[in-house]
């Protein structure tokens, strides 16, 4: 039988095409915001380490509000990633006899439970 | 008691290898009842107004998985989804994403069924052969819990055309093809993980997937292949960091 | 069929992904929004001697690194697959630009953190 000829369509924008696709890809637009605030954490470990005045040029640079609107962002995203992680979080363990809505609300609860800790911990650690 | 009859527009993907550089549209108003699923408006295309549209059916009650189509750009078997949901908007109709188009609404099927299917063995490898004078294999209804519903695949390909991974890289052996594998995995009657993980644990395995998870989504039998790749990639993992211990590498 | 080394970046894309789920969003409110602007939490609870007090304690310095490089870990991974989302070509370059960065990131913060000291 000769070749039939087919034709390919272009993968191009493909995940502009469906709401399931931009939601999934704002899931995975959170990586380089944390990868962004994990650079700048570590430049405030270098300056700390490298002494006072470089230190407080971070810190002021910190306050900037640009860099607060910033982390106000990357707060948003990580909300957002804390919800999508623990939604997808069934799909990586074996079969339980757990329904998977039962293993998101744990995780989200765990994820409350941690960040009022952490709060807590800075409200005593300053007060 | 009377309907009164409603007319509901298919837009159609059409492309014909012989004549065609690209496809093109072309819309048909078709009269329909509630009834109607989408595979009886194309069949009354093709009966009564245009009898050159090419697409695949058979049984009409989605357990062949011959149907399957871009249902406006959400993968569907044509037979399981009805005009009246869509109405009074167009309902568009393309071949299944991510495959080349033949004819029409008919994709080339060859690399699932000649390469995915065949490299994930999807047959029961047993430890030792048994004659059939030492009698069947036994299993427990709880044995098989552990994979039946991964049983449950018609081969419609609507994961496949829901799976950028496979659009962007064919190599990936994709979401049903993984599923298969481990329902084979799973199967207390059968001692062939070791070899299928020799595919699962590449690249084109489970590493393939980056959890979209629209699989699992568009899944018209509840396979969930997206739970099956995932959770092979903690066993994967786990096996890689571990085969350096036991003697034959992991199971 | 070779075998993937994607278990290695996954592993540390899993322990990044589950340690941010858990924390980040009270982590980055807490560094980028309250300390700097004295909401909720004192203006000075950052200062330099307040830090450095911190960060020369042994579980601060473990849990400072843990931060900062397995957030790079997770983001690096999900970065190079969004590159291949958006049509970029990704191959060994990018791998060793991205996960290179993040082997650096971890490095230095392991250095600054010894550098800071007890």
């Amino acid at each position: 039988m000769s070749q039939v000829r087919t034709y390919t369509r272009p993968m191009a924008g493909w995940w502009r095409k469906n709401p399931y696709f931009v939601k999934y890809m704002i899931r995975e637009a959170s990586a380089p915001l944390f990868y962004a605030y994990a650079l700048w954490l570590l430049a405030g470990l270098v300056a700390l380490a490298r002494g006072e005045a470089a230190y407080n040029t971070w810190r002021s640079a910190s306050s900037h509000p640009l860099s607060i609107l910033l982390h106000a962002v990357v707060v948003v995203f990580a909300i957002y990633h804390t919800w999508t992680w623990f939604r997808v979080l069934p799909k990586t363990t074996p079969d339980i006899d757990v329904q998977p809505r039962v293993l998101v609300a744990a995780g989200v609860a765990v994820a409350v439970v941690c960040c009022a800790a952490l709060f807590a911990f800075a409200w005593w650690a300053t007060r | 008691m009377t309907e009164s009859v409603r007319t509901i527009a298919i837009e159609c993907l059409r492309y014909n290898p012989e004549t065609d550089e690209a496809p093109h549209y072309q819309t048909y108003d078709v009269p329909f009842t509630d009834d109607m699923s989408v595979l009886e408006g194309l069949q009354y295309i093709k009966d009564e107004l245009d009898g050159s549209l090419t697409f695949r059916w058979s049984c009409r009650m989605a357990i062949c998985g011959s149907c399957g189509s871009m249902v406006n750009g959400v993968p569907q078997l044509s037979c399981h989804t009805f005009l009246r949901n869509y109405y009074p908007g167009k309902v568009r109709i393309e071949p299944l994403n991510h495959f080349p188009i033949l004819r029409d609404l008919a994709i080339d099927q060859t690399d699932f069924v000649r390469n995915k299917l065949p490299a994930i063995k999807p047959y029961l490898i047993a430890k030792e052969d048994k004659t059939l004078a030492q009698g069947e294999f036994l299993q427990t209804p709880g044995e098989m819990h552990k994979y039946y519903h991964y049983s449950e695949c018609i081969n419609c390909l609507l994961c496949y055309a829901a799976c950028p991974q496979y659009g962007l890289n064919p190599e990936f052996a994709g979401p049903a093809a993984i599923a298969l594998m481990h329902r084979y995995n799973a199967d207390s009657r059968d001692a062939g993980r070791a070899e299928r993980m020799q595919l699962g644990n590449s690249d084109e395995g489970v590493w393939g997937c980056t959890l979209v998870g629209y699989c699992s989504e568009v899944c018209p039998k509840g396979v969930d292949p997206a739970h099956a790749i995932n959770q092979n990639k903690v066993a994967s993992t786990v096996d890689y960091f571990l085969r350096f211990l036991t003697p034959h590498g992991g199971k | 069929m070779k075998r993937s080394n994607a278990p290695v970046f996954w592993a540390l894309f899993g322990a990044g992904g589950m340690l941010s789920a858990l924390i980040a969003p009270m982590l980055v409110f807490i560094t980028g929004i309250a300390v700097p602007t004295g909401f909720l939490l004192p203006a000075d609870a950052m200062s330099y001697e307040r830090m450095l007090r911190f960060a020369h304690n042994g579980f601060a310095k473990l849990a400072l690194l843990a931060v900062v490089s397995l957030f790079l870990w997770h983001g690096g991974l999900r970065m190079y697959h969004s590159l291949h989302h958006l049509g970029f070509h990704t191959g060994a370059g990018s791998k060793l630009v991205i996960h290179g960065i993040s082997l650096l990131g971890t490095v230095a913060a392991a250095w600054a953190l010894l550098t800071i000291g007890f």
